[in-house]
């Protein structure tokens, strides 16, 4: 059997973070491939229901990453996402879900570098901990699941 | 008790307000429901005593009970503490109900939200040693001692909605788990759903939870959920000096920021 790799879902901001990992294409930079990227308007758009959907599809790690403090193209969505986030990791904390598995960073339009360096910690801290098992699947990701039902 | 039922009956004749919700007698001893008197005979429905605990303003921004006129609400703390809050979130105007509270044989009237901030202002606020002591409890388990205690607790969920219906903040003409275009979360008692749901009233409550209870006496399974929302509320105290439901003056922590929030976990 292979060794395992991680499957990462990046919810990233499209003004800022996106651009930023397009610069590290661009610059030739490689990092891990693990990493599959979803592209939002803003990081204040990242409902958290989005982080527990990708857990329940499958996902052994989540980055949520966008603009800097004071970059923001809308002004204030990320100070608003940073607000959100700290009770949610409270309450994620509370419930014992593992926090190792979800990184919040700011990487700018300019710091492509600073993205691939991102994922590949991330990649490998979740490289380490293994799949997140404990974590309930969909039922729809869980074939045997619907065959019984 | 009689007090409340002569205020009800003097209230109700002379058209102050044209309802009267209150406590009356439930289906058995231990319980006690909702009454919504109208006319001042029935007046002798209204009880009130320790089992008097669910909040009524639950039901003040159904348009059923909007209907009915203008309403006189007999309150616990977190009965005011709903109405202050939904001031603060323009679903109710100043006036628009008479809060009533009996303390010691006696009913207090607050026409206004001032009068319920100064009288909520004479009471204990905050959590008892007794709730910081139940999170302090769960918060030094480690995580995955949390985890299969939270587990075994939500797959007990059997999504009946119980605590949405019961609490006085749960107010969205559609609420996110009645969507199914797309389905955000399992209608079945699921795992990944019972998490997501549970998760997601939380959150939604995060900043705005004043803390009644209801939703924990109201969940059949017997889920602390209550011990989500206090954790939360105690959060949203800590870092954002968030204490809903006390006064008008105050917004949804979550509905602003400031420049410096604690960030000292993003990279």
């Amino acid at each position: 059997m292979a060794a395992f790799e991680p499957k990462i879902v990046a919810f990233v901001c499209n003004w800022c973070t996106y651009a930023g990992a397009d610069l590290t294409g661009t610059s030739r930079i490689k990092y891990a491939p693990n990493v599959r990227m979803i592209r939002l308007p803003c990081t204040g758009r990242i409902d958290f229901m989005l982080i527990l959907q990708a857990f329940g599809q499958g996902a052994d790690g989540v980055i949520v990453s966008g603009c800097h403090p004071g970059d923001c193209h809308y002004t204030a969505g990320n100070y608003h996402a940073r607000r959100r986030w700290i009770l949610f990791r409270r309450l994620l904390d509370f419930l014992g879900v593992d926090l190792r598995r979800i990184h919040f960073a700011w990487v700018s339009a300019a710091e492509g570098a600073k993205w691939a360096e991102l994922v590949n910690q991330v990649a490998a801290t979740i490289r380490e901990l293994g799949p997140y098992d404990a974590f309930p699947k969909r039922l729809a990701c869980r074939p045997e699941a619907v065959e019984v039902a | 008790m009689q007090a409340l039922q002569n205020k009800a009956r003097a209230l109700l004749e002379a058209g102050t307000v044209q309802v009267v919700i209150g406590y009356g007698a439930g289906s058995d001893p231990e319980r006690v429901r909702a009454v919504f008197v109208r006319r001042p005979e029935q007046t002798s429905q209204l009880i009130f005593d320790a089992r008097c605990r669910q909040n009524l303003a639950t039901y003040l921004l159904k348009p059923e009970v909007r209907a009915l006129g203008k309403p006189a609400l007999v309150c616990v703390p977190g009965t005011l503490r709903a109405l202050l809050q939904y001031g603060v979130e323009n679903q109710l105007t100043d006036e628009a109900v008479l809060a009533l509270v009996v303390t010691d044989g006696a009913v207090t009237e607050l026409p206004r939200f001032a009068a319920m901030e100064e009288y909520l202002a004479g009471l204990p606020r905050g959590l008892t040693p007794e709730q910081q002591a139940e999170l302090d409890r769960i918060d030094s388990l480690s995580p995955a001692e949390r985890w299969a205690f939270w587990s075994a607790e939500l797959q007990r969920c059997v999504k009946c909605y119980a605590c949405r219906a019961a609490c006085p903040l749960c107010y969205c003409a559609r609420c996110i788990t009645d969507v199914n275009q797309p389905q955000w979360i399992p209608v079945s008692s699921d795992p990944l759903g019972n998490l997501e749901w549970n998760v997601v009233r939380a959150m939604h409550l995060a900043g705005r939870c004043v803390d009644c209870g209801s939703c924990a006496e109201a969940c059949p399974e017997g889920i602390r959920i209550d011990l989500l929302n206090r954790v939360l509320a105690r959060e949203a105290l800590q870092q954002f000096g968030a204490e809903p439901g006390y006064s008008m003056r105050k917004e949804y922590a979550l509905a602003t920021f400031k420049p410096d929030d604690k960030e000292e976990f993003i990279r």
